[in-house]
């Protein structure tokens, strides 16, 4: 006989386990099918985990989860070929409880976060892939997985199943995504003794460090690169948008091999042992590339939604946030004995608009396009910037005024004066919210 | 050791005393492998080693050889003199033809009740290992696998043997204080051959088994030997060219090839290379592979992980070829090369070419 | 009939990284798998419950996480699974384990008999292929070791057939059942389970026994006190102590390069340049 489940979540990643914990924990008959082989075990590295997110579904998360470093500095780097202008904010408020951000290794995390769910009594099935959604008409009425004798029925099944979702292109909700709207990212774990990194670092025990690279390092093309430390590791990476990979015909591993040898970041790991790689989509596109997410019987949360924030860097935040509001749609239109179809789920929409998610993402709607139309931004610049923070650091004679007058003269030339007022405007806006 | 919790266990720091039943066990004693009358090399190289441990301990050196009642079982004491053995048990007996695990069991639990050795050392082979496993059950006593050192401590006269553990990642000592005998198992070619000495002479002392046939339960309808041709040896290999994952493609591990024909050397690979399908798996030199002990082994592209470096750091010289000058195989290499292995292969292989024609030319 | 498969969860030994101060295991981030040699003895008991009809019971014994392992070998077609699990049994080594899981399957035996025991060839972590022997011994089962097929069962004569892999050769076998087969590697695949197995085994309620449930009275037969070897040192292999000895790069000609090279392995190791004139001829 066909189980029939009262939800099924499709994938146990941020935004599945978010769904699948809150919807259990009110009672509801889950199901949360995964195709690794165990939660997480697709999600093989290092991120950051924004607290708030996570406190709003588990209050007590500190207690048990596996959090690597808190956060206490953020440095940003600005690198040419060989040098990099920077800036560091660190804090000793970020030394306080409860703290803000944390330095996770996604396989130990989502396996926590899973076993969470399964605690309040969400079923968890791994190693399973669902290759297809039931439909009656236009509504999802289950799922059909590789294994044998794999159909299984509910009310509603919410598609967790990350960037690039399959499943919802094959049962036409979305569009196949376009290239620049998804970043590759490349990331790499280097394992390093704990007390090596705390003092390569200058942090103490538990306290971390995240870098924000940008510049010549991306080749000209649009991204950035990051750096953070774990426990006993450190996480590297460089995304840059699909689309210009294409176009510039470099492989993100050349990228990545480039950026660990440039002088700055090499010193940072010497004598680790790399221990994995793994390539990687980020949905970017934005607020203009985001499908619909709800239906007859159906939502999404998470990457599969496109809830990104490129240019924060955020991204498990928005997406345990729309599972968790996924489930209570869910929860709350139960209660109310509503069904679950495509107008009563459409509350999922108003609550997303209604929270951080969409509001940033509208915020940021012009960012992609504003970076993707000025490469220069990824290129010149940071070449103009330490040469100049060159010029004004090495003394050699030349008067100050002088020295102001040659760095000004080779931004004049390198952008034009119009182009650096429109740069300051488009920068402004890609920030700004309207 | 297969400690279930938290492998591997903190050291222990009570020093612990010999039980008082086992104070009269004396001797080292190897298991002399034999099947069909060969003797795997194994148990000579045992001796080798087993004649370190006794004269360390100032006692005798013991073989034990158990087979059918022919004359090339007696004969196979001898031999064991001839390695270091100073006196062998020797056991004939027609349920003694093939190995099985029951009759040997009881046969060598048996001479170890009567004659009651202090260590006790067989060959890490499928046979080894499945004798050594029911012996030690059922003497109740310790017994350590795969060792790659064997040591006696000074102050507790106890055996310290060193094995990998972790899959090689580490290596462990291991004692056993309070029983005897004390067991080891040693891999093939981890101990040096020593060498045999035809003068020399030992006392055989044959014991007398009893069991009868219809008592043992497992019954050999067959035995199929392996056909041995054209399969590598490596264990035996004198030069071993091996190529590892620095080589990038299959087609140049046709240089490691190329250079092996003109030594007329055997092929080795590391386990990444065999896992790709360059090799054949009798090539894996390692950990999970194959320890090899040969004169001249010559790696390229090899990072010398320790899982390779336990199966061949026994050669006598080792030279290395890695772009990387900070490679771990450079640590235990005795000559290092840094460049790339593509363009310095060909070379070895040019040079070894002229200078074998010259050598043969003078020769 | 009814096979119990012995399994351990392990570190992934691929994935373990060694402390380059202390010495010790690094283990963050390394998964927990099933002992990879232990699958192909499940695979072939659930091959023989296909041939045969009949249960399989999993027993491991194991920290409380174990429980995952023996999850999944429920969702691949086990029909029960038994954790052995207590503090008393920490530290054992090959003797005390062999005996903690023989004593648990002498009390599997008790509800319903126990025709073959599978265990795997060896650990990745212990490595050492003595527990399997080890439970044989214990319960007077026939000892099968390295089985690569097994040919035949006959019940009504109670007695099975298998190839096993020997030094030099195969040996064709039979034996009595009772007995217990390690498995060698290689041997089969294992099945992907169907949805079924997957919600059973979701549900399953594992049993999990203490050393009292396992019909363990002797403390001292356990753990650590029921260890006979004792881990003296825990250590990283050593640099030689001396480094290879490096061959200049001469104007990045390899030929050069080479020639150096083998005019010093050939003066300073005379019998390697005979070795390979030997061999070479
Ligand atoms: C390099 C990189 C760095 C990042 N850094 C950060 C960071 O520092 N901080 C941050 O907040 N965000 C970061 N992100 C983004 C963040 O990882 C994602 O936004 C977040 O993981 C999305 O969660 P999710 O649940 O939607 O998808 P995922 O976490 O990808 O989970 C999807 C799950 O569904 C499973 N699945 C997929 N298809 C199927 C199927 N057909 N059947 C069954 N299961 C299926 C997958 O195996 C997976 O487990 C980063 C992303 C990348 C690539
Ligand atoms: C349980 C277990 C058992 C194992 N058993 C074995 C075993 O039996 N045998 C075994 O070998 N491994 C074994 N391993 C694997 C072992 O840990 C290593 O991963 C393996 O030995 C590495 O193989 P490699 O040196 O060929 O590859 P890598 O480690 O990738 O090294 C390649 C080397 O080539 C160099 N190189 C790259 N390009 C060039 C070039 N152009 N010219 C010259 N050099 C170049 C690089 O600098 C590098 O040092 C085992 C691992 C485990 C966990
Ligand atoms: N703790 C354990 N629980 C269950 N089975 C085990 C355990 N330890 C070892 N085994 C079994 O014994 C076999 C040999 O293990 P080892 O002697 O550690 O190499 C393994 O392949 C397992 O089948």
């Amino acid at each position: 006989m066909a189980e029939k489940f009262d939800v099924i979540v499709v994938g146990a990643g941020m935004a599945g386990n978010a769904a699948a914990y809150t919807l259990a924990q009110a009672g509801l008959n889950v199901l949360q099918i995964e195709r690794g082989e165990t939660p997480g075990s697709k999600n093989v590295q290092g991120a950051i985990l924004y607290a708030d997110a996570l406190e709003k579904i588990i209050p007590d998360f500190r207690d048990d989860a596996p959090l690597e470093r808190h956060l206490i500095e953020q440095r940003v780097w600005i690198l040419d070929d060989e040098s990099y202008v920077g800036s560091n904010y660190r804090s000793e408020e970020f030394n306080r409880e409860p703290y803000n951000r944390y330095t996770i290794i996604r396989a130990h995390f989502d396996q926590w976060f899973n076993k969470k769910a399964r605690d309040a009594g969400a079923l968890v099935l791994c190693e399973t892939t669902v290759t297809n959604l039931l439909l009656d008409g236009k509504r999802v009425i289950g799922v059909a997985t590789d294994r044998k004798g794999g159909e299984i029925y509910a009310d509603c099944v919410i598609l967790a199943d990350g960037v690039n979702s399959l499943l919802a292109k094959k049962a036409g909700f979305h569009d196949e995504i376009k290239p620049r709207d998804v970043a590759l990212a490349v990331k790499e774990i280097h394992f390093l003794p704990q007390e090596t990194i705390e003092s390569r670092f200058n942090i103490g025990e538990e306290e971390g460090v995240v870098i924000e690279m940008a510049g010549k390092i991306t080749a000209g093309m649009m991204g950035t690169a990051f750096l953070y430390t774990n426990k006993e590791s450190i996480t590297l990476g460089i995304g840059c948008m699909l689309s210009d990979f294409k176009e510039q015909q470099v492989t993100p591993y050349q990228l990545l091999e480039k950026m660990k040898d440039h002088p700055a970041i090499r010193p940072l790991l010497a004598g680790s042992e790399m221990k994995e790689y793994a390539a990687h989509l980020i949905p970017e596109g934005g607020y203009h590339a985001m499908p619909q997410v709800y239906g007859d019987g159906w939502m999404i949360a998470g990457d599969a939604g496109m809830f990104v924030n490129g240019l924060h860097r955020e991204g498990s935040n928005l997406a345990m946030t729309t599972g968790k509001l996924a489930a209570e749609t869910l929860i709350e239109l139960k209660e109310q004995g509503k069904a679950w179809n495509a107008r009563s789920l459409a509350r999922y929409q108003a609550k997303l608009d209604d929270s951080f998610v969409m509001k940033d993402l509208r915020k940021y709607r012009q960012a992609p396009a504003i970076f993707e139309k000025n490469p220069h931004f990824f290129t010149t610049y940071p070449e103009l910037l330490n040469r100049a923070a060159h010029t004004l650091v090495k003394v050699d004679g030349v008067d100050k005024k002088s020295k102001e007058r040659s760095i000004k003269s080779a931004f004049v030339e390198a952008r034009s004066r119009l182009g650096l007022l429109g740069d300051a405007f488009k920068m402004w806006r890609a920030f700004q919210s309207r | 050791m297969s400690d279930s919790n938290d492998a591997p266990r903190k050291p222990a720091r009570k020093k612990v005393e010999l039980d008082p039943r086992f104070l009269s066990y004396k001797h080292v004693w190897v298991y002399i492998e034999a099947e069909r009358g060969e003797v795997h090399p194994v148990s000579w190289e045992l001796l080798g080693e087993g004649r370190k441990l006794a004269d360390q301990l100032g006692v005798d050196l013991v073989g034990v050889v158990l087979g059918p009642p022919e004359a090339r079982t007696r004969a196979i004491c001898e031999e064991a003199f001839h390695f270091g053995a100073n006196r062998c048990y020797l056991v004939q007996h027609d349920a003694l033809r093939d190995y099985r695990n029951e009759p040997y069991t009881k046969c060598l639990t048996e001479l170890v009740d009567t004659y009651q050795p202090e260590i006790l050392m067989l060959g890490a082979t499928t046979l080894g290992r499945d004798l050594a496993g029911s012996v030690a059950t059922t003497l109740a006593t310790g017994l350590v696998a795969d060792c790659t050192e064997l040591v006696i401590e000074a102050e507790s006269r106890c055996l310290a043997s060193t094995r990998p553990t972790f899959g090689g990642s580490l290596l462990c000592t291991i004692m056993t204080q309070r029983h005897r005998p004390q067991m080891a198992t040693v891999r093939p070619r981890v101990m040096a051959m020593p060498d045999a000495d035809a003068s020399r002479r030992g006392e055989v002392i044959e014991h007398a088994f009893s069991i009868v046939e219809t008592s043992i339960i497992t019954k050999i309808l067959q035995f199929i030997p392996d056909d041995t041709r054209d399969k590598p040896n490596l264990p035996f290999a004198d030069i071993i060219v091996a190529g590892g994952r620095g080589l990038k493609k299959p087609e140049n591990f046709q240089l490691v090839w190329d250079l092996a024909k003109v030594l007329g050397a055997e092929v080795g690979a590391s386990r990444p290379v065999v896992q790709a399908g360059w090799a054949e798996l009798d090539r894996q030199v390692g950990q999970s592979g194959k320890t090899v002990r040969p004169k001249l082994y010559i790696a390229a592209g090899i990072s010398g992980a320790v899982q390779h470096r336990v199966g061949m750091d026994g050669a006598d010289v080792i030279i290395a070829i890695n772009n990387d000058s900070n490679a771990p195989i450079f640590d235990f290499a005795h000559y290092g090369i840094v460049g790339n292995a593509m363009q310095i292969l060909p070379a070895l292989t040019e040079a070894f070419r002229k200078h074998l024609a010259q050598a043969r030319k003078a020769g | 009939m009814h096979s119990v498969v012995c399994i351990k969860q392990v570190p992934d030994s691929a994935q373990i990284r060694v402390h380059p101060v202390t010495n010790t295991i690094m283990r963050q981030g390394v998964p927990a798998i099933i002992n990879p040699y232990d699958l192909f003895a499940l695979e072939e008991a659930l091959r023989l419950k296909d041939r045969f009809g009949g249960t399989v019971t999993v027993i491991t014994m194991g920290p409380p996480q174990a429980e995952v392992a023996l999850r999944k070998c429920l969702s691949f077609g086990a029909d029960h699974a038994i954790l052995v699990s207590d503090r008393a049994f920490a530290g054992a080594d090959t003797l005390a384990t062999s005996f903690a899981l023989s004593a648990a399957i002498g009390k599997v035996r008790e509800d319903q008999p126990v025709d073959l025991i599978f265990t795997g060839k060896q650990t990745i972590d212990g490595d050492t292929a003595q527990v399997g022997p080890g439970i044989a011994k214990r319960l007077d089962y026939q000892l099968l070791t390295y089985v690569s097929k097994i040919v035949d069962i006959d019940f009504g004569k109670k007695e099975i057939t298998v190839e096993r892999r020997a030094e030099g050769g195969v040996q064709l076998l039979k034996t009595a059942v009772p007995c217990l087969i390690t498995m060698l590697e290689g041997t089969n695949e294992m099945r992907f389970g169907d949805m079924a197995d997957m919600f059973r085994a979701a549900r399953y309620p594992l049993k999990v026994w203490d050393r009292v449930a396992a019909g363990i009275e002797d403390v001292a037969k356990i753990g650590l006190k029921g260890s006979p070897t004792v881990v003296g040192k825990v250590f990283a292999p050593k640099p030689r102590s001396q480094r290879a000895e490096m061959i200049e790069v001469h104007d990045n000609d390899p030929q050069d390069l080479v020639v150096t090279l083998l005019a010093k392995v050939f003066t300073r190791h005379p019998k390697i340049e005979a070795e390979i004139i030997k061999c070479a001829s």
